[in-house]
């Protein structure tokens, strides 16, 4: 069984919160001091975000931490080495790489998914990479026991939505807006009975994300998925308290408020 | 002007394949909100190009709007300094808005309207793609938003004003690097956002399928006239033909109708800024590599590690990391020659454009004369050269100006 798979399945029924961070920001040590601390503080899964130069799918916030945590020297090679780093202290939390295609691209792709099965990587969610494009990385991920997580949006509708939920592992990414993260807020009910149709289809659990912000978007987001997502929220935080020595204790105190929401 | 329906399947022509796939380049690598949109602008643009109706809408509107077919013109004084080949300019530059933008986005805005689409988006670097869809939105009476890097609005104020004498909003655009190809990843965070009411018009032949082929499709009318007027003028086909290239869109639209024809030689001429061995060009085919970014899958300029780097040329519309997919292809294959010739070199050969001929290029085609200018001489008289003057450059004075000292 796989991590994801033991993360859920431990739940029993409880939901999940996925905590997002971006690798390296604001600087490699800081962020691997973060990472360390997520599980504590409540977080079920992580994704760990691949910086990127153009991240096409981010709202400000996470474009600024991507290009701060290039400017501090964070490539593909040092994501893969904060994963490593994290791996020596915890080996049951699921860590899924979250980025675009063109830095695992330059890295290679087989290359790229032996080394993050080796560091301890669990999925990888890649924006960029519909079905129509994604065999190139996704059965190379597959064939290392890398689960590939499938995006899913309001706009996936119909035979779309069976393409889509073809070759999808490990759980299901709803994103809950027509729009780039950390914007606007999902309308619960659309979310809610587009979910329920990709669950007639699928036993995969359902992680929602994208403008979840707060411990009540969280509640009431898990009210109809088996996980949240939050991302922007947390990188906000970290970038209103970085260089802070209450950082990792104020991130702990907004991670246990979301996850005793939910 | 009409699709083109009899292509051989073994024809250079007959790119992309179903996937949007040229070779090993192309595709469709855009967010999942994004592919079912990407999927019905891939349909209305088929149905629009298999329609007669369609097409006598467009030809109308390229006849007496923008003033098709634009004049081949034999450079008789530049082909007698030279001393060599015979030199033709195809003259884009007459178009209506002053470059072959124009020939695009009436294009598109066609599609756009038969899908139903209520506003347009665009991204531009130098403003000609932007005034060029502002022209259109004014046209079809359609509110047109234009995302432009902070540092090119600054840089191309003129461009700026005109697009708002049209009608449209200009957003300066100060994510990233706040240039070109972050104004394009802003427009695709924007129609993400606005998937429901909004068509976005891209400027090039690059982004994801079914763009390239599409952009492609829209500027052959000036390959097509070229054949058609050489025939008449000369009884035969050109030898060479030459274009600039940034996302490459006026050379595609050039060479697509001759890239059957064996005997013509193909040229493309990429911005080599401060010269491809330093860190301040804009030639990706000669100093990127392959890479993934705006939807497709082409040459980038780039690290090691697959962080996209700035591109630099003296000219704003070549200013541009990326190329189009169809390109990385013909050069894979070695259809097609890419080289590139610096700021200095472009910028000597705006000057000699201007006292040769009487004509003011643009920056984007005095890259393309600079390499008619060391080529021709090695030629013989009866070689024939055609180059695509795709743009006119009165845009470009205040650059120039700068360049050469002078106050105006």
């Amino acid at each position: 069984m796989t991590r994801i798979q033991k993360t859920f399945e431990n739940l029993n029924g409880a939901k999940a919160l996925n905590i997002f961070v971006t690798a390296g920001y604001p600087d490699a040590p800081t962020s691997l001091e973060i990472l360390n601390s997520l599980p504590d503080a409540g977080a079920d899964l992580i994704e760990l975000g691949i910086p990127f130069t153009d991240p096409m799918a981010d709202g400000p916030t996470i474009q600024n931490s991507s290009l701060v945590a290039l400017e501090n020297g964070m490539t593909l090679a040092g994501t893969l080495e904060i994963l490593t780093q994290f791996r020596k202290t915890n080996n049951t939390t699921p860590v899924i790489l979250m980025g675009y295609f063109n830095p695992i691209y330059a890295y290679g792709c087989e290359k790229f998914v032996t080394d993050a099965a080796e560091a301890g990587a669990d999925g990888l969610i890649v924006v960029d990479l519909p079905p129509e494009e994604d065999a190139e990385l996704r059965i190379p991920a597959q064939e290392v026991g890398l689960d590939f997580i499938k995006l899913i949006t309001p706009t996936t509708i119909g035979t779309r939505l069976d393409k889509v939920l073809g070759n999808a592992s490990g759980f299901l990414y709803y994103v809950s807006i027509a729009g780039v993260t950390g914007t606007k807020s999902a309308d619960i009910g659309a979310v809610g009975a587009h979910i329920q149709d990709i669950k007639s289809k699928t036993l995969l659990p359902v992680a929602v994300g994208f403008g979840i912000k707060t411990p009540e978007d969280a509640k009431n987001m898990s009210q109809i998925a088996d996980a949240v997502v939050v991302g922007s929220a947390i990188v906000e935080n970290i970038d209103k308290n970085q260089g802070s020595n209450d950082l990792v204790a104020t991130l702990k105190q907004q991670i246990s408020a979301l996850k005793s929401a939910i | 002007m009409t699709a083109d329906k009899k292509i051989l399947p073994n024809s250079l022509r007959s790119g992309p394949d179903e996937n949007g796939h040229f070779g090993l380049y192309g595709g469709r690598y855009v967010a999942e909100t994004l592919m079912p949109l990407i999927l019905e602008v891939e349909q209305a643009w088929h149905a629009a190009r298999d329609d007669q109706d369609f097409w006598d809408e467009f030809n109308d509107l390229a006849t007496n709007y923008v003033g098709r077919p634009s004049p081949l013109y034999f450079a008789k004084a530049t082909t007698a300094h030279y001393g060599g080949a015979k030199i033709y300019f195809k003259r884009d530059e007459l178009n209506h808005t002053g470059a072959h933008k124009i020939n695009h986005c009436l294009g598109q805005i066609l599609v756009a309207k038969r899908m139903g689409k209520k506003r347009i988006i665009a991204e531009t670097g130098a403003g000609q793609h932007g005034v060029a869809t502002a022209t259109v939105c004014a046209l079809f009476d359609m509110p047109c938003t234009v995302f432009m890097g902070a540092e090119d609005v600054e840089r191309q104020s003129p461009n700026v004003f005109r697009m708002k004498l049209l009608g449209a909003e200009v957003i300066p655009v100060t994510s990233g690097s706040g240039t070109l190809k972050d104004a394009m990843n802003e427009a695709l965070r924007h129609w993400v956002a606005n998937v429901e009411d909004t068509y976005y018009l891209i400027g090039t032949v690059a982004g994801p399928h079914p763009y390239p082929e599409m952009v492609r499709d829209f500027q052959s009318v000036i390959g097509k006239e070229t054949k058609e007027q050489m025939r008449e003028r000369e009884e035969c086909l050109p030898d060479t033909l030459v274009a600039c290239i940034g996302g490459g869109s006026n050379a595609m639209g050039l060479f697509h109708p001759f890239l059957d024809d064996e005997s013509v030689n193909m040229i493309g001429v990429e911005a080599g800024g401060f010269g491809v061995d330093t860190d301040k060009h804009a030639a990706s085919l000669n100093g990127g590599s392959a890479g993934i970014l705006h939807g497709m899958r082409s040459y980038f300029l780039q690290d090691s590690d697959g962080q996209i780097q700035e591109a630099h040329s003296i000219s704003a519309g070549l200013d541009y990391p990326g190329i189009g997919p169809e390109h990385a292809f013909l050069h894979d294959i070695e259809r097609v020659e890419y080289v590139s010739v610096t700021d200095d070199e472009a910028l000597d050969a705006f000057k000699m454009l201007c006292k040769l001929e009487g004509i003011i290029p643009a920056l984007e085609p005095s890259h393309a004369f600079a390499h008619v200018m060391k080529i021709a001489p090695t030629l013989p008289k009866d070689h024939i050269i055609v180059m695509n003057l795709c743009g006119r450059g009165d845009k470009d004075i205040f650059t120039v100006a700068e360049k050469l000292g002078e106050e105006i």
